[in-house]
């Protein structure tokens, strides 16, 4: 099946090169954690809160204890001081909102863990999950931004606000250029609760090993070393002493792979029990459990000339956080502020990201967080203007569109913030909006537009945007050479199904001028590397990609040395090409000659400057009045991303995460009803797009603005898939429904809400 | 989502079967293909004592079609419907209300007794049954009528140590015109809202003897007697469309569930009865 062996060195990057996990994945050869076991283990399950709201009056583990195979059950009084789980900025108006990592005498949502079963089996902890008895006393529910932010019932003892954090992106005047803008418009638009759903659920095993005071904890993903630091500073133990393992890990999208209050509490009984604890997260906890994503609500208003010229932007965003701030949450407060209109030139701006907190599952990050959302605003937000103005929707878009003049443009300054002042990197923005245009036939299907064939409403969209990647700091690499003269490559990046080790494999390759399937990529452990970052933020292959092409670089020096030794030559009398040292007089030494020399290269990418990806997608509905359903009949995306390493894994990519941004636009929902409990348990009614929903995806890849910040050129590519679908596809079906008198504000277009929009507009 | 705790016993005959679950009154429940059953024991709706899998009992698994009538075995699956040659001719209505059945992998396993027994709201052989007046065969030796057999959502007459043996559908008329049409959120997805009809035609070519079920809108499958009469003896055009479409809507009495509103459900009744009729006039 392999592509791969008639390649010549230098040859593999760019190629679409099959992934070398694939074979290990489709035979049934990938190990997950829920594959791996212990002697002796135990396994846990967690009692979570059935209240959105309250306080612990008792907990009574009596009859759980008194179930045979039942080893222990833990609640917070066992914990001690219970710790806060470290949040991924240091931003102070978040760390009182930090999620305690069992509930201590409050629970704040349902689905909070506020005991630990351990027994034999799994099954015997699940019996005996059921038997511990809570009594808790319920108290007032907070359920919306809106009542959050007005404060009248406070979360988190302690504090004044349930306000985590606000940030302000500003650029220009945007009070002065609205006091004398020739038009304005004010929208308000909604984007709701909905998760990322990885397929493989969570899971923990730890391990303690009494002899040397070690914890090992496997299942580890995105950011184990991060974590590890996390876990450590929980179980107040160094940090050399912790190691996060990374296994197979079957998806991640921004959610996986964070600290969850699990992540701690099987660590701390493997180590007060010293056994290994076993613990994987079933569906029916993932549902409340997870993070949770993506509920914002926005009111922006637009200036603008009445030919089409922005002038500014300005509004707030409501981020609804759930109970706890997690780890990750900010990344989607900042972005939705900052991005609010990522790929447009708007010289006033003035937009607020506001972080609420209330009694429902904990946000955080998901695949392209708070952009997705920000292109369903903005995009909607334009679309409305171009319908009032009568402009040209591709113009107007075209006329405002970041060009390659603008070159780097600056973000909107955010505050507070701990990242420096950010610029767009590269590229021509319009250039993928006209190379859509004409990939999707706009000209043609635009006749189609608001017109009814066979009780079908058609309509067409768009939507441009940004996709921010390669966050820093730093990735490093170790490459080894083995007795055979193979390669090891050691990745602090993380492995979460997108095929690292593939794209690993072809950057090294071509800097080392060997075959691919000479090298074996190792990835994510925290024993392998003294320091690694992870994979999230889109920045594994740009961030790792690069650190790779400077660990090979040295390693070629090393060779270079040592064959030199060996030759009894000075250095620059040896040539190393094509896995090969020659000396001048025409002997040569392999890797595999080499190899006894054990030879080694570190290598470190730092990187402060994000690289911008950056498309256009267009989408064209057919909208069934009579039962509310939309069918896709087809949707193009166009990006440029400088450089696509492997266009076969990235071409995978951007047509998944469209898949996925359709199921948040068509049919995923998290809703709660007015107790604040989770109304879905079960695939039966969180409905997630299978294989056969969406076959008109078509994806095109454009390389023509290399990133200047690094030396492959290379932009994050994992999330810009998914970061337009909900503006374009929004825009298609409103287009479709406007001739009803329908105006599409909200997600998602679940057929009945459309058909509500549609029965309310007739009324 | 772990299995509580039960005792597996898989009979090799119906005696057996049958002692089991007389032995365990209340206590056992039958397996058939566990689509329904597995998933209600992991979320630990249920937790019987003992699961009697009826796998191994011969003779439940036939499809039997003679000139009186069509019998599918309680072990006949989704699949083996799918598959048959004589089926789609001798119950035509039946097959094709099957084929909007689950998805590929739960079709090889699930089964007509299993799907009778579980009686949801929204499944596809309940509803044709209640509409083409089949008889459900129980291990009593009792023949019940379909419409009769179903008492509410997940709620039938079946007796704890009683079993399904068969569904008779009565034969049909070649001539007969049908139409099936369901609105579900995925293909395979249990429908939101289902219509199964058929009619004869009369020496005038009006329409006689119309049956019309609605299945996932309404509690249980059910006729909706209203929309039928108006049916009988319509000349069918537009105008009778819309009459039988409407009196179908005002006489389903819909639940409302995360899904879907009651007067969404009540609009889409109308909108399926009228394709269930655009295809039986076209055939
Ligand atoms: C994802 C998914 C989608 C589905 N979609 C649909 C759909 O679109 N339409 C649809 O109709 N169904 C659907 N189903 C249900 C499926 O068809 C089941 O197979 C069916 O409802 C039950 O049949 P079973 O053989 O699996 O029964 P089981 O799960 O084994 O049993 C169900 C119940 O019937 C009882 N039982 C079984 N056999 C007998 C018998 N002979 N006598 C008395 N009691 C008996 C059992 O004790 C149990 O209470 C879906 C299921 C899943 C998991």
């Amino acid at each position: 099946m392999s592509v791969t062996t008639a390649k010549r060195p230098n040859a593999y990057v760019g190629s679409p090169v099959e992934r070398v996990e694939d074979l290990r994945f489709l035979t049934g050869r990938g190990e997950y954690v829920a594959d791996l076991t212990r002697e002796g283990q135990w396994h846990a399950a967690v009692v979570r809160s059935s209240l959105a709201h309250g306080r612990i009056v008792s907990l009574d583990v009596d009859q759980a204890l008194a179930l045979p195979g039942v080893r222990a059950v833990l609640t917070a009084r066992d914990i001690g001081i219970v710790p806060l789980i470290p949040l991924r900025t240091g931003l102070p108006s978040y760390q009182p909102y930090a999620q305690p990592a069992i509930a201590d005498n409050i629970v704040r949502y349902v689905g909070e863990p506020i005991a630990l079963v351990l027994a034999d089996t799994a099954e015997i902890a699940e019996d005996a999950a059921d038997k511990v008895i809570s009594e808790i006393e319920p108290l007032p529910l907070v359920l919306g931004w809106d009542q959050s932010v007005n404060g009248q019932i406070l979360l988190i003892g302690d504090t004044t606000t349930n306000v985590a954090g606000r940030h302000l992106a500003s650029r220009g005047d945007a009070a002065a250029a609205f006091a004398k803008a020739p038009y304005r418009r004010r929208e308000t638009f909604r984007v709701h609760r909905h998760m990322a759903m990885p397929m493989e659920t969570r899971g923990v095993l730890a391990e303690w090993d009494s002899a040397t005071s070690h914890l090992t904890v496997h299942g580890a993903a995105k950011a184990p070393y991060f974590n590890r630091k996390s876990l450590a500073k929980m179980l107040n133990m160094p940090e050399a002493s912790v190691d996060c393992m990374e296994c197979d890990v079957g998806g991640g999208f921004g959610a996986r792979g964070e600290v969850y209050p699990e992540d701690f509490l099987i660590a701390f009984a493997a180590r007060k029990f010293a056994r290994p604890i076993k613990w994987i997260e079933d569906r029916r906890e993932h549902f409340m459990a997870m993070n949770h994503a993506r509920e914002i609500d926005a009111d922006l208003e637009i200036a603008c000339t009445r030919d089409g010229k922005l002038l500014g932007l300005r509004g707030n965003a409501y981020i609804d956080c759930g109970a706890y701030i997690r780890p990750s949450c900010i990344t989607s407060v900042r972005n939705i502020a900052t991005f609010m209109a990522g790929a447009y030139r708007i010289p006033n701006f003035e937009v607020y990201g506001t972080a609420a907190l209330t009694n429902k599952t904990p946000a955080g990050g998901f695949r392209g967080p708070g952009r997705y959302e920000s292109c369903f605003f903005f995009e909607r937000l334009m679309d409305i203007v171009a319908d009032d103005l009568k402009l040209d929707r591709l113009e107007f878009r075209r006329r405002n569109l970041v060009t390659a003049d603008d070159m780097p443009y600056p973000l909107a300054k955010l505050e507070p913030s701990e990242s420096p002042d950010g610029f767009l990197d590269s590229g021509h923005y319009p250039a993928t909006l006209d190379a859509c245009a004409h990939e999707f036939g706009w000209a043609d299907k635009l006749k189609l537009n608001g017109t009814v064939i066979d009780n079908l409403h058609h309509g067409i969209g768009l939507c441009c945007f940004v996709e921010g990647g390669a966050a820093g700091p730093r990735e490093n690499v170790r490459l080894e050479i083995e007795s055979s003269g193979d390669v090891t490559l050691y990745s602090g990046s993380s492995a979460i199904g997108q095929g690292l080790e593939t794209v690993m494999s072809q950057i090294a390759a071509d800097a080392l001028e060997i075959p691919m399937e000479r090298i074996r990529v190792l990835h994510g452990s925290t024993n392998l590397l003294h320091e690694g970052f992870g994979s999230f933020a889109s920045r594994a292959t740009v961030v790792g990609g690069n650190a790779v092409l400077v660990a090979a670089k040295t390693l070629l020096e090393t060779v270079r040395n040592a064959a030199a030794e060996r030759f009894q030559v000075s250095p620059e009398a040896v040539l190393v090409a094509n896995g090969v040292a020659n000396a001048s007089d025409g002997r040569t030494l392999s890797f595999a000659d080499l190899g006894d020399l054990k030879l080694k290269a570190e290598g470190t990418f730092a990187n402060s400057k994000a690289t911008y990806s950056y498309g256009t997608a267009m989408a064209h509905v057919a909208v069934d009045a009579t039962t509310g359903f939309t069918k896709l009949l087809e949707y193009q995306v166009v990006d440029d991303v400088g450089r696509a390493i492997n266009p076969l894994t990235l071409h995978g990519q951007v047509i998944g995460a469209a898949v996925q941004g359709l199921g948040g636009v068509f049919s995923e929902d998290l809703p709660y009803d007015e107790n604040g409990q989770l109304l879905v348990g079960s695939f039966a009614e969180y409905v997630m797009p299978v294989a056969t929903d969406y076959p008109n995806i078509h994806a095109t890849t454009m390389e023509q603005y290399p990133s200047p910040n690094n030396p492959l050129g290379a932009k994050g590519a994992g999330e810009g898939g998914i970061i337009p679908v909900a503006g374009a596809v929004g825009n298609a079906v409103a287009a479709a429904l406007a001739p009803l008198g329908v105006t599409i504000r909200h997600l998602p277009l679940t057929p009945a809400r459309v058909w509500e929009l549609i029965q309310a507009a007739r009324a | 989502m772990k299995l509580p705790p039960f005792d597996y016993r898989a009979p090799t005959s119906l005696q057996e079967a049958l002692a089991l679950l007389a032995d365990h009154p209340g206590d056992a429940r039958l397996l058939a293909g566990g689509q329904s059953l597995i998933p209600i024991l992991a979320f630990r709706l249920a937790q019987p004592a003992l699961l009697i899998d009826l796998r191994h009992v011969p003779s439940l698994n036939h499809i039997d079609i003679n000139d009186s009538a069509t019998t599918l075995g309680a072990m006949v699956r989704w699949c083996e419907i799918e598959k048959s040659e004589p089926l789609p001719q001798a119950q035509p209505l039946l097959y094709d209300a099957c084929l909007h059945i689950a998805h590929f992998q739960i079709r090889n396993r699930g089964t007509v007794g299993g799907s009778l027994a579980h009686a949801d709201p929204a499944a596809e052989l309940p509803g044709v049954a209640v509409c083409c007046e089949a008889r459900i065969r129980l291990s009593s030796g009792q023949e019940i009528a379909a419409a009769e057999f179903f008492t509410g959502a997940l709620q039938t007459t079946l007796a704890p140590e009683e079993m399904i043996l068969a569904v008779v559908f009565p034969a049909w008329p070649a001539a007969r015109k049908w139409g099936f049409a369901e609105f579900a959120r995925r293909p395979g997805d249990l429908a939101i809202a289902g219509i199964a009809l058929f009619y004869d035609l009369d020496m005038a070519g009006r329409a006689r003897d119309a049956h019309i079920a609605v299945i996932g809108a309404t509690n249980l499958p059910m006729r909706l007697s209203s929309a039928e009469a108006r049916l009988n003896g319509a000349d069918l055009n537009e105008a009778a469309l819309a009459a039988v479409a409407q009196a179908a809507a005002d006489s389903a009495d819909p639940p409302a569930d995360i899904h879907a509103s009651i007067a969404y459900r009540k609009s889409l009744v109308a909108t399926l009865v009228r394709r269930a009729l655009v295809q039986a006039m076209s055939r």
